[in-house]
C-alpha cells in the first residue's frame, strides 16, 4: 500500500499554523479554535487509518519499516545529505496515534479552558506549530531530521510556556526551559556529528538495520577508554535526557508548569517530554548492540530520577508541580525499561515495556493534567490548600481523576498496571538493585497520587469565594474519553506489535512480580488515606519528625540553587564580566593606546614646526654640527 | 557591454537623480526606486547565471569582461561573477533595499545621506564583481570612506570618536592589505613575464612559497579586520553603537562580509600553501572570536553592543569555517555570511525602529514592548530565533553546514576547536533569550510606552523583506547551498589538494 497520503498528517497542522499565525487577531477566536481543532480531527482520523492499515497488513516475519516520503533538504557532502521524509514503522505509527489523540483532546479541552483569554488565536497557532513539530519528529527518516524537529518542538514549548508573557514567572520559566534543553541539545548535536562522521549516514534505516551497529562504529577510535560509538550514543542520550527532563537536566520541567494547563498536559506530560525515550528507542539497535555501556547509564539515570522525583512529589503543594514530578518519575520508569532491555525476542521485553508505558502514560497523565486543569479552572488556584471536598461540586472531574490515580498507581486491570508490571519484570531479570528501587517507587507513586487525590477531592473544604462548579462539556468530554483510554489501553497486545526487532513474542504473566507491586501500591494508597482522607494532624506530625529531609525535598534538594550558583555566580561573574572588561580595557585599550600615542607623538614634534626662523636656524646649525662631529669621529 | 556594469550604473544614476531631486519626497522615491531596480536586476542576474550554467557553460567565471586601465602596471578593470559572488550580490541588494526603507525618516541632510548610503552600497557591489586585486581594493576603499561621513554626521552618541576609531582601524587594515596585495603583485610572475593583478591568472601561475608565507598574514589580517577578527574587532561595538540605523545594517550586513569574502578570494585562494601552514594560528584566533564574542554579549545592556558582540561571534564563525578548508565548511561559511547579513541587518533595523520610539537602547530601561508594538516585537523574536539557530530560519542551515564540515577533520586540534565553536550556540541562546525576555516580555515598564505606535508601512516593508529572505533561506536552502557548493569545487582545488 502506498502511504504517501500520510504527508497530510504533517502538512495540515503546518498549514493551520500559517493561517492562524498570519491572521492573528483579525480572525475571530471561535473560528481560530475551530480551525485548529478541525485540522487536528482530520489528521487524527488519518493517523488511525494509517495505524489500522499498517498493523493489519500482512507482515510475515515481522513489521517492515516503510519510507513513505522523502526529499533532499540540504546536502552537506556527497554522501551526507539531510532528507525530510516520513518513516513508518511500528514505533512511529504508534506515536502518531498517541500524539494526535492527546493533541486532539487538548485542542477540544482548550476551547473551554482558554475561552475568553487574550491571545486565544495565538494559543491555537502555537498548538498547531507544536503538533506539526512533534509529528515531524516521530516520523523522521534520519537523525538530522529528528534534530530539526527536536529544536522546533523546543521552541514551541518555549512559546507555549511563555504564553502569559506579561507574567515574569512565565517568562523566566520559558527561558529556563529553552536554555536547559539547548544545553542538552549541544550534546545531542555533537553526538550526531560523531555518529555521522563515523558512519557517513544520518539515515535511521541503515543505522538500525542488521549491520547498523557496524556502520555506526565505522572507523571510530577509542577516546578516554570509551569507543567513539559509546561517546556518540551517550551524547545523544544527553539530548534525550534534556528533553525528557532526566536528572540532572530536569530543572526546567517543574517550572514549565507556568504555561497554560492544557499545554502542560500535551507537551510536558504526554508527548514532548517522552521524546527522549523515543530517541533511545529509535536508535535502540545501536544502543543495545554497539554500546551496552550507555544502556547501563540510561538505566541508572532513569532509576535515580524516578526515585528522586517521586520523593519530591510527596512534598509539593502546587497540584501541577506534583504532577510534573510524577511525570519525571514515570519517564524514569521508561528509561529504566530501555536500559535493562536486550535486543530481540523475549530479551527485548524492556523495550516493549518502555513503549507500552509511554503509550499508557500518555493517556493517564494527560488525563491527570486535564483533570487538574478542570479543578484549577473551578477554584482559580494551583495550590492544594485552596482545594478540598471538591467531589461534591465536580463529579465528572472527580471520577475521571480517580480513574487516573488508580491507573498510575498500578491497580489491575487498569492500563498502568500492565505496563508497569512489564517494566518490573524486565528490571528483575536484569538488575536487582534497579528492580528494588522501581518496586519501592511504585509505592511512593501510589502515595503521592492519593495524597493529591484526597487533599483535592476529600478532606475539608476551604471557604470558596465562588462555589466551584463542574467544567463545561468541551472540558469534560475529553476527560471521559481519556479515562476510557486509560482503562482499556492496557489490553493492547504490545508484545505482538512493537518489539525491539519487529517480530512478535509471547509475554508471560509473572505473578511473583505483579502481586508485590500491587501490594505496595495498596499500601501507598492506604497510607495516603490515613494521612489525608480527613483533616488531621498525623501528617503534620510526620513532617515535624522528618523536618530536615522534608525541607530538603520540598526545596527540590537544592538543585536549582546549585544551577543558579553555577550560571550567575560562576559563568556570569567569572567569565562574562571579565570578558567584557578585558575587551573594553585591554583589547580596546591597546587600540586606543596606539591612537593616543600617535596623537601624543604628534603633539610632541609639533613644536618643531613653530615658524620661528631663529628656532629653525638653531636646529639647522646644531644638526649640521652634530653630523660634522660624527663624520670626524668616524674618520 | 557587460551586464554586470549595470550594478554600478543603476546606483550612479540613482545618485544623479537624488542630486537633481526637488524635495524630500522625491529624494526618497528616487532612492527607493533605484534600490528596487538594483534588487530586481540582481535577481535577473541570478537567473541569467543559472541560465548560462544550465546552458552548459562551465567556465569558472561568467560574464567576464576586461578593460585596460593603466597599461604600464598591467592594470585592468576585470569584472565577472561566479556562484559565490552572485550570492553576495543578492544579499547586498536585499540589505540595501531594506536599508533605504528603514532610513525613510532621515530628515537632516537627507540628500547627502542617501547619496553616501548608495555610494557605500556601490562600493560593495563593485567589490563583489571585481576579479582583479586592484579593482577590488579600489571598491573596498570606496565603501569604507562614506562610512566615516555617515557615522560622523548622522550618528548618535560619541559619534566623532566612533567614526574616527572605525575609519582608522579599517584604514589600518587597508594598509596591511595594501602591503599584502602589492606583495602578491610583485610575486605574480615567478617564471618571468608581466606582473599582474588578475586573480585567475595569479591563481594559475602560483606564488612562490616564501612570498606566500610573508604576505599571507598581511592579506588575511587586512581583510580580517573588516571581518571582526579577534583582537581587531573593537571598532565594531563602538562603530555600530554610534552609526545610524541603515549604516549599521549595511555595515554589519554586508561590509563585514567583504572581510570574509576577501580572506577567501585573495588570501586563501591565492596563497594556499601559506594558508595551510599558517592557518592554525588564525583558527585559534577565530575560535576565540566565536566564543569570546558570545560571552561578551551576555552582560551588555545596550542593544547595539549586544548585537555588535553577537556579530563578532557570528562573523568569527565565517572565518573559522573558511579556515577549515573543505568544501562543506566553506559552503557553510558563505551561507553564514548571507544568513548573518540578513539577520543582523534585521536586528539593526529593528533596534533603530525601537530606539526611534523609546529613545533608549538600554534593555533594562525598556520592558513589555510585545504588548505595545507587537509587529516589531514579533520581528525581533524571529530575528532572535534565526540568530540562535532555529531550524526553518537561515542561521540553522549555515551553522549546521559549518559544524558538519568542520567535523570532517579528525585530529584533536580541529575537533577541540569545533566543539568549542559548537558550544557557542548555547551561549547565543542565553543572550538572545535574555534580550527577548527583558525587552519584549513581562509587564510594560513605562506608561509612556502605552502610546507607542507600531511599525509604519515603510518599516514593515523593510523588515518583512528581510524576514522573508531569512525564512526562504531557512526553509529551502538546497538551491543556495548547491550554487555555492558547485562553485567551490574548482575554487577549493588549490586548498584541498
Amino acid at each position: 500500500m502506498d502511504y504517501s497520503f500520510t504527508l497530510i498528517i504533517i502538512l495540515l497542522p503546518l498549514l493551520a499554523f500559517g493561517i492562524l499565525g498570519l491572521s492573528g487577531h483579525r480572525m475571530r477566536p471561535g473560528v481560530a479554535g475551530l480551525l485548529g481543532t478541525s485540522s487536528l480531527m482530520v489528521i487524527t482520523l488519518v493517523s488511525y487509518f494509517t495505524a489500522f492499515h499498517y498493523f493489519t497488513a500482512p507482515h510475515a516475519g515481522g513489521y517492515r519499516a516503510i519510507s513513505a516520503f522523502s526529499i533532499v533538504w540540504l546536502s552537506f557532502t556527497d554522501s551526507l545529505q539531510v532528507h525530510l521524509g516520513i518513516l513508518l514503522d511500528p514505533l512511529s505509527v504508534m506515536m502518531l496515534v498517541v500524539i494526535t489523540t492527546v493533541s486532539l483532546m487538548v485542542h477540544i479541552y482548550s476551547l473551554g479552558y482558554m475561552k475568553g483569554e487574550r491571545g486565544f488565536q495565538r494559543y491555537y497557532a502555537f498548538l498547531s506549530l507544536f503538533t506539526f513539530s512533534m509529528l515531524g519528529l516521530v516520523v523522521a527518516t534520519n537523525i538530522f531530521q529528528m534534530y530539526i524537529f527536536w529544536e522546533l518542538v523546543g521552541v514551541s514549548s518555549y512559546l507555549l510556556i511563555g504564553f502569559y508573557y506579561e507574567r515574569p514567572a512565565a517568562v523566566a520559566a520559558s527561558k529556563k526551559a529553552f536554555i536547559v534543553t539547548r544545553f542538552a541539545d549541544l550534546g545531542f548535536f555533537i553526538g550526531i556529528l560523531i555518529l555521522s562522521f563515523n558512519s557517513d549516514t544520518f539515515d535511521f534505516l541503515s543505522l538500525t538495520s542488521v549491520n547498523g551497529p557496524v556502520i555506526a562504529a565505522g572507523a571510530g577510535s577509542v577516546f578516554l577508554g570509551l569507543s567513539a560509538t559509546t561517546w556518540a550514543m551517550l551524547l545523544i542520550f544527553m539530548g534525550g535526557a534534556g528533553k525528557s527532563a532526566m536528572f540532572p537536566l530536569h530543572i526546567w520541567l517543574p517550572d514549565a508548569m507556568e504555561g497554560p494547563t492544557p499545554v502542560s498536559a500535551l507537551i510536558h506530560a504526554a508527548t514532548m517530554v517522552v521524546a527522549g525515550v523515543y530517541l533511545v528507542a529509535r536508535l535502540f539497535t545501536v544502543y543495545a548492540l554497539a554500546s551496552p555501556v550507555s544502556l547501563e547509564v540510561i538505566a541508572y539515570v532513569g532509576s535515580f530520577t524516578s526515585l528522586f522525583a517521586a520523593v519530591i512529589a510527596c512534598t509539593q503543594v502546587d497540584i501541577k508541580r506534583v504532577l510534573a514530578y510524577s511525570t519525571l518519575s514515570q519517564i524514569g520508569y521508561m528509561m529504566v525499561a530501555l536500559g535493562v532491555s536486550g535486543y530481540g525476542g523475549e530479551a527485548g521485553l524492556g523495550y516493549m515495556a518502555s513503549l507500552f508505558h509511554l503509550f499508557t502514560h500518555a493517556f493517564f497523565k494527560a488525563l491527570l493534567f486535564l483533570g487538574a486543569g478542570s479543578v484549577i479552572h473551578a477554584v482559580h488556584s494551583n495550590v492544594m490548600a485552596d482545594m478540598g471536598g471538591l467531589r461534591k461540586y465536580m463529579p465528572v472531574t472527580h471520577l475521571t481523576f480517580l480513574v487516573a490515580c488508580l491507573t498510575i498507581a498500578g491497580i489491575p486491570p487498569l492500563s498502568g498496571f500492565f505496563s508497569k508490571d512489564e517494566i518490573l519484570v524486565a528490571a528483575l531479570e536484569h538488575n536487582r538493585l534497579v528492580f528494588t528501587v522501581q518496586w519501592f517507587v511504585a509505592g511512593i507513586t501510589a502515595f503521592y497520587m492519593f495524597r493529591l487525590y484526597f487533599k483535592v477531592f476529600w478532606n475539608r473544604s476551604p471557604e470558596y469565594r465562588h462555589t466551584p462548579h463542574e467544567s463545561p462539556l468541551t472540558m469534560t468530554i475529553p476527560l471521559v474519553i481519556l479515562s476510557i483510554a486509560s482503562v482499556f489501553a492496557g489490553f493492547v497486545p504490545f508484545h505482538s506489535l512493537i518489539t525491539s526487532d519487529g517480530k512478535p513474542f509471547e509475554a508471560a504473566f509473572h505473578a511473583d512480580v505483579a502481586v508485590p507491586s500491587v501490594l505496595i501500591a495498596l499500601a501507598g494508597i492506604a497510607l495516603a488515606a490515613l494521612l489525608y482522607y480527613k483533616e488531621n494532624l498525623i501528617a503534620d506530625g510526620v513532617v515535624a519528625k522528618l523536618r530536615g529531609f522534608y525541607t530538603a525535598a520540598y526545596r527540590k534538594f537544592y538543585v536549582d540553587e546549585l544551577y543558579l550558583f553555577l550560571t550567575h555566580r560562576v559563568i556570569f561573574r567569572f567569565v562574562s564580566r571579565p570578558v567584557a572588561w578585558f575587551d573594553r580595557h585591554i583589547v580596546d585599550g591597546a587600540m586606543n593606546l596606539i591612537g593616543n600615542s600617535t596623537v601624543g607623538l604628534s603633539v610632541a614634534i609639533r613644536k618643531m614646526q613653530s615658524g620661528q626662523l631663529q628656532a629653525y636656524i638653531w636646529f639647522f646649525t646644531s644638526g649640521a654640527l652634530l653630523l660634522a662631529l660624527i663624520l670626524v669621529y668616524l674618520n | 557591454m557587460n551586464p554586470l556594469l549595470f550594478l554600478l550604473i543603476i546606483p550612479a544614476l540613482t545618485m544623479c537623480g537624488i542630486v537633481i531631486a526637488r524635495n524630500l519626497k522625491s529624494v526618497r522615491i528616487i532612492s527607493a526606486a533605484g534600490m528596487s531596480a538594483q534588487l530586481l536586476f540582481s535577481f535577473l542576474l541570478l537567473f541569467l547565471f543559472f541560465d548560462l550554467r544550465h546552458g552548459g557553460n562551465t567556465d569558472p567565471m561568467l560574464l567576464v569582461s576586461s578593460t585596460t586601465w593603466y597599461e604600464s602596471f598591467n592594470n585592468k578593470l576585470n569584472f565577472g561573477v561566479d556562484g559565490i559572488s552572485i550570492a553576495m550580490i543578492l544579499l547586498t541588494a536585499i540589505v540595501a533595499f531594506a536599508g533605504i526603507f528603514v532610513s525613510w525618516q532621515v530628515e537632516h541632510l537627507t540628500r547627502e545621506f542617501f547619496i553616501s548610503l548608495i555610494l557605500l552600497a556601490t562600493g560593495v557591489f563593485g567589490f563583489f564583481i571585481s576579479l582583479d586585486l586592484f579593482t577590488m581594493f579600489l571598491f573596498y576603499e570606496l565603501a569604507v570612506i562614506p562610512m566615516y561621513l555617515l557615522i560622523g554626521i548622522w550618528g548618535t552618541g560619541p559619534k566623532e570618536y566612533s567614526a574616527m576609531k572605525l575609519t582608522l582601524m579599517l584604514m589600518g587594515g587597508s594598509a596591511l592589505l595594501l602591503v599584502g596585495l602589492l606583495g602578491i603583485y610583485f610575486n605574480s610572475a615567478p617564471a618571468g613575464g608581466r606582473l599582474t593583478f588578475d586573480l585567475t591568472e595569479i591563481a594559475q601561475r602560483g606564488i612562490p612559497l616564501s612570498a606566500q608565507l610573508y604576505f599571507f598574514p598581511f592579506t588575511f589580517v587586512g581583510f580580517g579586520v573588516l571581518g571582526a577578527l579577534f583582537p581587531f574587532h573593537t571598532w565594531s561595538p563602538d562603530g555600530h553603537a554610534s552609526a545610524p540605523t541603515a549604516v549599521s545594517m549595511l555595515h554589519a550586513g554586508v561590509l563585514m562580509k567583504l572581510g570574509g569574502y576577501g580572506c577567501f578570494r585573495v588570501a586563501m585562494y591565492l596563497l594556499p600553501d601559506a594558508a595551510h601552514s599558517l592557518g592554525w594560528i588564525f583558527l585559534v584566533l577565530t575560535t576565540i572570536s566565536v566564543v569570546y564574542g558570545a560571552f561578551g554579549a551576555i552582560l551588555q545592556k545596550d542593544l547595539k553592543y549586544i548585537n555588535a558582540y553577537s556579530s563578532v561571534s557570528h562573523c568569527g564563525l565565517v572565518l573559522f569555517a573558511l579556515l577549515m578548508m573543505n568544501q562543506t565548511a566553506t559552503t557553510g561559511a558563505f551561507l553564514q555570511m548571507i544568513s548573518h547579513g540578513l539577520m543582523t541587518a534585521l536586528f539593526f533595523a529593528l533596534i533603530g525602529m525601537i530606539y526611534g520610539r523609546t529613545h533608549t537602547r538600554m534593555i533594562d530601561e525598556m520592558g513589555g514592548l510585545m504588548k505595545v508594538i507587537p509587529f516589531l516585537s514579533v520581528l525581533y523574536v524571529i530575528a532572535g530565533l534565526a540568530s540562535l539557530g532555529l531550524p526553518g530560519l537561515s542561521g540553522f542551515v549555515a551553522e549546521m553546514t559549518i559544524f558538519v564540515g568542520a567535523f570532517q577533520h579528525a585530529d584533536i586540534f580541529h575537533r577541540a576547536a569545533t566543539i568549542l565553536a559548537v558550544s557557542s550556540i548555547v551561549i547565543t541562546a542565553v543572550y538572545i533569550l535574555r534580550v527577548v525576555a527583558t525587552l519584549l516580555l513581562g509587564p510594560v515598564k513605562n506608561d509612556h510606552y502605552l502610546k507607542l505606535t507600531d511599525a509604519r508601512w515603510f518599516e514593515k516593508l523593510g523588515g518583512v523583506t528581510l524576514v522573508l529572505s531569512i525564512g526562504a533561506m531557512g526553509i529551502a536552502p538546497l538551491w543556495l547551498s548547491n550554487l555555492l557548493r558547485e562553485t567551490l569545487v574548482t575554487l577549493l582545488q588549490p586548498l584541498t589538494h
